[in-house]
């Protein structure tokens, strides 16, 4: 089957990308972008590390053929908008509350915590535990991840 | 008043590397690609145990973007070297199967095509021919007469000290008189404990990227925790010297041991040299659980000699580490588990025979305390298992036997700067377990205070 031409909103950018039959969105955006910071831990759903915001809902890019996000909004983590310190306030609570160790599983999980936040501004914990369920990490600390959330969550509220 | 002299300890430090993973900017060796680049996939074993009789690569060859094949014949030295490199030794296992293969997703062959579809579309087409052996899975039935014999040597065992002249085949420690002692105690407690094998599962699959460079050198990106184990490793078996190999690691996306052995880097380095161009080598979740090294499988039984107050007077241990395969780190893991196996215990009289067996599954080897971690979860159910015995209170059982400084360990090591009475007392209070006055006296560094000889 011959490739087709993709047209979508990456980052706030409109993009044109070109793919043969069932190519993942995490592929076009690893391969043919460059935006690594979306991970490849598995290709099969099981681990969260490639969940992107597509219209603001995430989700798994590597499930996801990139025919399916024409004419959509595709936003990865080089495209959280930040504050006037270059961090987003769900970047800053990672990274001051050592939710961050290996940092493979981070940009899914801080991708993962933006949707539920824009959902849901004052999440409980059981909310934020739920909301993660999805995606993994390994070296265990979802303890620190939890009140990383917690933590921007406050910080966006103005707390 | 000591804290606040202190600048780091105690304090939080900020990770170095965690603005770098908050922003994506972190560069895993997945995240490398050079327009040229080749993609290696691994022909494997679909079977336990087999003798090669022949691989046809001609289906294989016709893929669109296949590039070449390596086989055992295409490798200077066709032996890992991880024990050599630390002074264990010998090694056995090839990096590429010759006449044998001893594991289910063993590597056999390898295919380099232009991309990563046509590596794995060739790799499907290669036909092997096998001849299935009989399989052996567990160790016991292993080192029993009859057993399917898996290595070279005539043994399905690992044999120790082989360089002074005296072959054991297992890892022994003599202290005191274990049968004496048997018979003044006044409890048996008798168990077998079992661990099973565990992956590692990090996050980011073990993968890397050899180059060659424009001066004849090859840079290789790798995800390895022990990059100089990967480095020499390939040196020695691709016989280049160390510097003509720059390796660049660091990033590593979660290890916890799985990333010590040398595995992906010694082929991908040869593809690279034999086509002059970057390859990479990334193994899928598949493989990664498959057939990246396990934390190894344990079979330990424990039998102790007990006096009513508490005592323990004698310990017998006899365990087998499942290796699997191949050695990697488990003859080094044995060792360790010998040096441990009376936990942090005072015990005058100690028989440890621990054995490293061979059988036809994924290897085993590092994982967070290899060797240790299986003894220390004998030891302390053990220890649960004595106090229920005896009807005596679990703390109380272990402070009654804990070792303290001075104290000669079974191994004929000294014990130095013991902190288990003090660990213990601090997590009683933690728990808000309210340990009796003469526990609470004890220390570590003096036996005066609740001195039970």
């Amino acid at each position: 089957m011959a490739s087709k031409i993709v047209n979508f909103t990456l980052n706030g950018r409109p993009v044109e990308a070109m793919s043969k039959p069932l190519t993942t969105l995490q592929a076009i955006l690893r391969e043919q972008f460059k935006y690594t910071a979306t991970k490849s831990g598995c290709k099969q759903g099981g681990c969260g590390s490639c969940t992107v915001l597509v219209n603001d809902e995430p989700i798994m890019s590597c499930l996801l053929p990139v025919e399916n996000v024409e004419g959509q909004e595709v936003v990865t983590l080089e495209g959280l908008l930040q504050s006037e310190d270059g961090l987003h306030p769900i970047q800053a609570a990672f990274f001051e509350r050592f939710a961050v160790q290996c940092g493979y599983c981070s940009p899914g999980m801080i991708m993962i915590s933006k949707a539920l936040l824009e959902q849901n501004p004052q999440p409980s914990r059981e909310e934020i535990v739920d909301a993660l369920t999805g995606n993994f990490c390994r070296c265990t600390g979802y303890e620190p991840i939890i009140q990383a959330v917690e933590e921007a969550a406050r910080r966006m509220n103005g707390g | 008043m000591v804290q606040r002299m202190l600048n780091v300890v105690g304090q939080p430090v900020l990770r170095r590397d965690g603005m770098g993973h908050v922003l994506g900017k972190t560069t895993y060796v997945d995240d490398i690609t050079y327009p040229d680049m080749l993609h290696l996939k691994m022909v494997r074993s679909p079977i336990p145990h087999a003798r090669i009789k022949g691989i046809d690569f001609s289906e294989a060859e016709k893929v669109p973007g296949f590039v070449c094949y390596l086989t055992h014949k295409d490798i200077p030295k066709n032996v890992y070297t991880i024990l050599t490199l630390i002074g264990v030794g010998p090694d056995e296992e090839p990096v590429l199967a010759e006449d044998k293969v001893l594991y289910n997703g063993e590597q056999i062959a390898a295919i380099v095509a232009e991309t990563e579809e046509a590596a794995m579309e060739a790799v499907s087409r290669v036909k092997l021919d096998l001849e299935e052996l009989p399989a052996v899975f567990d160790v016991e039935e292993a080192l029993k007469a009859g057993a399917p014999i898996l290595k070279p040597w005539g043994t399905n065992y690992f044999i120790y000290d082989y360089e002074y002249g005296q072959q054991n085949m297992f890892r022994k420690v003599r202290f005191g008189d274990v049968d004496k002692a048997f018979d003044e105690a006044d409890f048996i407690v008798e168990e077998c404990y079992q661990t099973s094998p565990i992956e590692h599962v990090p996050s980011e699959t073990t993968a890397c990227i050899a180059k060659p460079e424009a001066d004849g050198r090859i840079t290789v990106h790798t995800n390895t925790q022990a990059l100089f184990f990967s480095l020499d490793n390939t040196a020695l078996i691709l016989q280049v010297p160390f510097q003509k190999l720059h390796f660049v690691g660091g990033t590593v996306g979660g290890g916890f041991g799985g990333k010590v052995d040398v595995i992906v880097e010694p082929i991908a380095t040869l593809a690279a040299i034999k086509t002059g161009r970057p390859v990479k080598y990334k193994f899928t979740r598949e493989e990664e659980m498959r057939v990246s090294s396990s934390r190894g499988a344990w079979r330990m039984y424990f039998k102790d000699g007990v006096m009513k107050d508490g005592r323990i007077i004698a310990r017998k241990v006899t365990t087998y580490a499942d290796s699997g395969a191949y050695n990697r780190h488990t003859p080094y893991a044995v060792t360790k588990h010998v040096a441990n196996a009376a936990g942090p215990y005072r015990i005058p009289n100690v028989w440890i025979d621990a054995h490293c067996v061979y059988t036809n599954r994924q290897p085993g080897s590092a994982m967070r305390g290899f060797g240790v971690t299986p003894a220390s979860f004998a030891i302390e159910s053990q220890m649960d298992l004595i106090a229920e015995t005896i009807g005596m209170d679990p703390w109380e059982i272990r402070f009654i036997n804990a070792y303290r400084d001075g104290d000669m360990k079974p191994h004929q090591k000294v014990v130095e700067d013991a902190t288990l009475i003090e660990v213990m007392q601090t997590a009683a209070e933690m728990v808000g377990h309210k340990l009796p006055e003469e526990y609470r006296k004890m220390s570590s560094s003096n036996r005066e205070g609740g001195n039970h000889g």
